[in-house]
């Protein structure tokens, strides 16, 4: 019976359920000690001196600084200017500058309390808008824009800003790591990207790749969080295990995650935008900067991200677009959902509520003369061939949610003098490209296997990471799917990497497209192979085994490995940023409906219609989950999460005062999966994680503009901003 | 200091200010009992203090000597879950799980009182449990479906 398509039961499941799934801080290590991170505690300076101060008994610690580094002082990604601890100089505060390990963990924390840095300040830029260090830029130039806005009939001119946003996982970081007799390296714990670590630690310690082994443990939650950041407490307690001799485990609290590892990229988007009398997009023309923080970390990839969606899901001829990532003095920015693209679509999106002001045209029936379709061209000259559901997922979300009709019924409801608040219903629609942008995916050359093993078991072979998206179950079904043999069948070996080949990170909503394709392929590899052997796939087990036996030979398993390749008409240009930037895209179309208390100011969120394109749902109940759970994180971004800095440190790093929704704050959510199939993926799916991240902002501020007829440019608008935008209106 | 858990009755003769959940995951390796943000925000911590949900991070042990206290081990095991935990596997209420001990003792008090089985009631009952993955939807059906089937 196929799986692909049902609700299968996630694999890792019933231990999570059970309490017996052993994330790192859960998993008992004889002889561990804890460690602790020293940080400095200003943005720029010049590092005099570090002391350990009398009152604490060092003797039964261990003290690492940069002097302690074996090898390089980097942590290697896309450029190696990151320190793995500051030496010498700080560049941003809350930098780590040293590290404590003591057999009792709050006994190692009291040790910070120990510790004097002695600083010679330097000037610091706070403000990424004031920067003029710029790390990156891109450009997209399409037609001639300038000559293009200049002829439009009606033509908008808006800045947008979007904030910082923390991703919240309810696991904070943590990592443990210990050298094996043989002096290989393991690291155990919260993590996405097992094969980035194992690069990290090489230049750090000097040791081979086959000298480093990484394991993942069950992982509380990522969206990006723990794509990058796990670099640096894996060195950190590798340095400490190295000198302590014996195992390290390193788990933040709540304050230090919040305030000091990555969170999404800050963004200021001027954007103009130009119609003709049709109501047809004629011209764009986009100016983007973002926040990369005090370090490159993955920000040229986010800025990428971002600039290859900031014209979004549209047809338009003329299109200028400038991207630059700038360097301030606070903390790294890094991966987080969605990865650039929610902040230029929230600019794309938005930009049609002041396009239907100036023309006196509906917003949404603007955007219905402009989506893309096939045949469409995108901003990079790249011409959409197939699997385009955008005008469903539109139509879909219009209907379900009778969207005119609701519009008009909110605007009778404002009218009433005796309403306690005003309702509002605002739409947005957006496009997401799933897998590594450009070549990313040639350059990663990813490999997956699926094995036969001699007991007659059928295992993958992946280092993708489940966390919590669900894709143990998801690959298992494409694979038993691909092999026609029984779901219950196909299991995964664990992600170590000593076990698993590199099919590459677990990021870019590129498990099932990239990492399932691949385990597609090896699968139908492997069923031609067993046909060989035996004419047809066996029924029972017993059979099973004896065809194992003679395709494993004198092995132990009977492997099948493939490496991505890349499709022959499938062309991007890196410099000039012209081409293909994805193989596909996913589609999606929202509609949310609010109120605003009239006395408060309160938003109230009432319901969410969303339709969303991505190509096939190989778990459908998956597919909602994930579709259900990122449009609520950015529900939070546009509502609630509102990071305060000064001096360049985060000053509400708690749920106490950073604000995640809560199960009240969230409304009911009717999601409709559209499916337009996209030729390679695995049975035609796309990638689904990370676009419901990129819709809801903008079709919030849409109905909250719906509801108060005030324009917020900007997130998360809260209570206070409506006061004063009240206030200002008289 | 005498505490009962999960209707096993256990002695501890540490410091009495330590925290409940660190009693229970160091002294006792009852390690379903997740910590989340050490504040009593986030309800990763929940277990269940005489049958109401508590957060053992705000709890030192000394306040709940002679009590009864019941974490997630108290449910059902990996072969033999719970119904609330059967229908938390069906309905999609689980994903990375860290949450998840805690969203499920706070439901199987509200199951055991028969908690009033619409979603804003369930809602309501669950806003002291942060959930960053499922947007909560997939775990008002759990509990939901939990509660029509304890009806039957």
């Amino acid at each position: 019976m196929p799986t692909v398509g049902h609700d299968r039961l996630r694999k890792e499941g019933p231990q999570k359920l059970t309490g017996t799934a052993l994330y790192v801080d859960d998993i008992p290590v004889k002889g561990i000690w804890h460690g602790v991170t020293v940080r400095s505690s200003v943005a720029h300076a010049k590092i005099k001196g570090i002391r350990f101060l009398k009152g604490f008994p060092w003797r039964q610690a261990v003290v690492v600084t940069a002097k302690d580094i074996p090898g390089e002082n980097c942590v290697h990604l896309i450029e190696d200017d990151q320190p793995l601890l500051a030496d010498g100089i700080t560049r941003h505060a809350l930098e780590p500058v040293a590290l404590i390990a003591h057999p009792d963990r709050a006994t190692a924390y009291n040790a910070l309390n120990f510790v004097e840095i002695n600083y010679e300040p330097l000037p610091s830029v706070l403000d990424f808008e004031k920067s003029k260090k710029i790390l990156k830029t891109f450009s997209i130039k399409k037609g001639d824009a300038k000559k293009a806005m200049k002829k439009a009939w009606k033509k908008v001119d808006t800045t947008f800003r979007v904030p910082h946003q923390e991703q919240a996982y309810i696991e904070n970081n943590g990592m443990m790591a210990w050298f094996e007799p043989d002096g290989t390296l393991v690291l155990q714990g919260s993590l996405q990207c097992p094969y980035y670590i194992v690069k990290a630690m090489k230049p750090i310690f000097k040791l081979p790749e086959e000298k480093i082994r990484v394991i993942q443990a069950v992982t509380g939650g990522g969206f990006g969080g723990k794509e990058e950041y796990p670099n640096i407490i894996s060195g950190h307690a590798a340095l400490l295990a190295k000198k302590a001799k014996r195992p390290i485990k390193m788990i933040y609290d709540r304050h230090e995650d919040m305030s000091a590892t990555t969170k999404r990229h800050p963004a200021v988007i001027k954007h103009k935008a130009g119609i003709d009398k049709k109501g047809r997009l004629v011209a764009l023309d986009i100016d983007i900067v973002m926040d990369a923080g005090a370090y490159v970390t993955l920000s040229p990839v986010v800025l990428s991200r971002g600039i290859l969606h900031a014209s979004g899901p549209y047809e338009c001829p003329n299109v200028n677009i400038h991207a630059s990532i700038v360097q301030t003095n606070t903390p790294p920015n890094g991966a987080y959902r969605g990865f650039g693209a929610p902040q230029t679509l929230f600019a794309a999106e938005l930009q049609w509520e002041k396009l239907a002001d100036a023309s006196k045209i509906d917003a949404v029936k603007l955007r219905e003369r402009n989506l893309v379709k096939i045949g469409s061209e995108l901003s990079t000259g790249q011409i959409l061939k197939e699997s385009v559901g955008l005008k469903k997922c539109v139509d879909t979300v219009l209907k379900r949610s009778r969207f005119t009709a609701l519009r008009r019924d909110h605007d009778k409801w404002n009218k009433k003098k005796t309403s306690p608040t005003w309702r509002g219903v605002g739409f947005a629609s957006v496009h997401h490209g799933s897998g590594f942008t450009g070549n990313g995916e040639v350059f990663l050359k990813s490999k997956a296997s699926v094995t036969l093993t001699k007991s007659g078991r059928f295992v993958i072979e992946t280092a993708s990471s489940e966390i919590g998206q669900g894709s143990m179950s998801t690959l298992c079904q494409i694979v038993s799917d691909a092999l026609g043999v029984p779901y219950e069948w196909v299991e995964l070996e664990a992600n170590d990497t000593s076990r698993v080949p590199d099919s590459g990170p677990t990021v870019a909503s590129r498990t099932c497209m990239i990492v399932g394709g691949l385990l597609y392929r090896a699968a139908k590899q492997l069923k031609a192979a067993i046909e060989e052997k035996a004419k047809k796939i066996p029924t029972t087990p017993a059979v099973l085994k004896e065809v194992a036996k003679k395709l494993a030979g004198k092995k132990s398993v009977f492997r099948i490995t493939t490496e991505y390749e890349k499709p022959a008409d499938i062309e991007f240009d890196d410099t000039t940023y012209k081409g293909d930037a994805y193989g596909s895209y996913g589609y999606a179309a929202i509609a949310v409906d609010l109120e605003v208390d009239r006395t408060t100011y309160e938003i109230k969120l009432n319901k969410i219609w969303t339709a969303q394109d991505i190509g096939k749902a190989i778990n459908p109940l998956i597919v909602e989950g994930q579709i259900i759970g990122g449009t609520t994180q950015a529900l939070g971004w546009a509502v609630f999460e509102k990071p305060i800095y000064k001096n360049g440190v985060m000053q509400n790093a708690e749920f106490t005062n950073y604000i995640i929704p809560t199960a009240l704050d969230t409304p009911p959510m009717d999601v409709v999966i559209i499916e337009e199939p996209y030729s390679r993926g695995p049975f035609g799916a796309k990638g689904v994680g990370e676009m419901p991240m990129d819709i809801p902002a903008p079709a919030v501020c849409a109905a909250i503009k719906q509801a108060t007829g005030l324009f917020f440019p900007e997130i998360p608008v809260t209570p206070e901003m409506i006061a004063a935008g009240i206030a200002r209106k008289g | 200091m005498q505490v009962k858990i999960n209707n096993k009755n256990r002695s501890f003769n540490g410091t009495p200010f330590k925290r409940l959940i660190d009693v229970l995951r160091e002294d006792f390796g009852l390690t379903g009992t997740k910590e989340g943000c050490s504040e009593g925000e986030c309800g990763a911590c929940t277990v269940l203090l005489d049958g109401k949900p508590v957060n053992s991070c705000l709890i030192s042990i000394c306040q709940v000597e002679g009590a009864a206290i019941e974490t997630v081990e108290s449910l059902g095991l990996p072969e033999k879950l719970h119904p609330l935990q059967e229908s938390f596997l069906r309905e999609g209420g689980a994903q990375c799980g860290i949450c998840t001990p805690g969203m499920l003792m706070t439901a199987a008090a509200y199951l055991k009182a028969g908690g009033d089985p619409s979603p804003d009631a369930i809602r309501e009952e669950l806003a002291g449990n942060l959930c960053r993955c499922t947007g909560y939807q997939h775990i008002i059906n759990s509990v939901a479906k939990a509660l029509s089937e304890n009806k039957k």
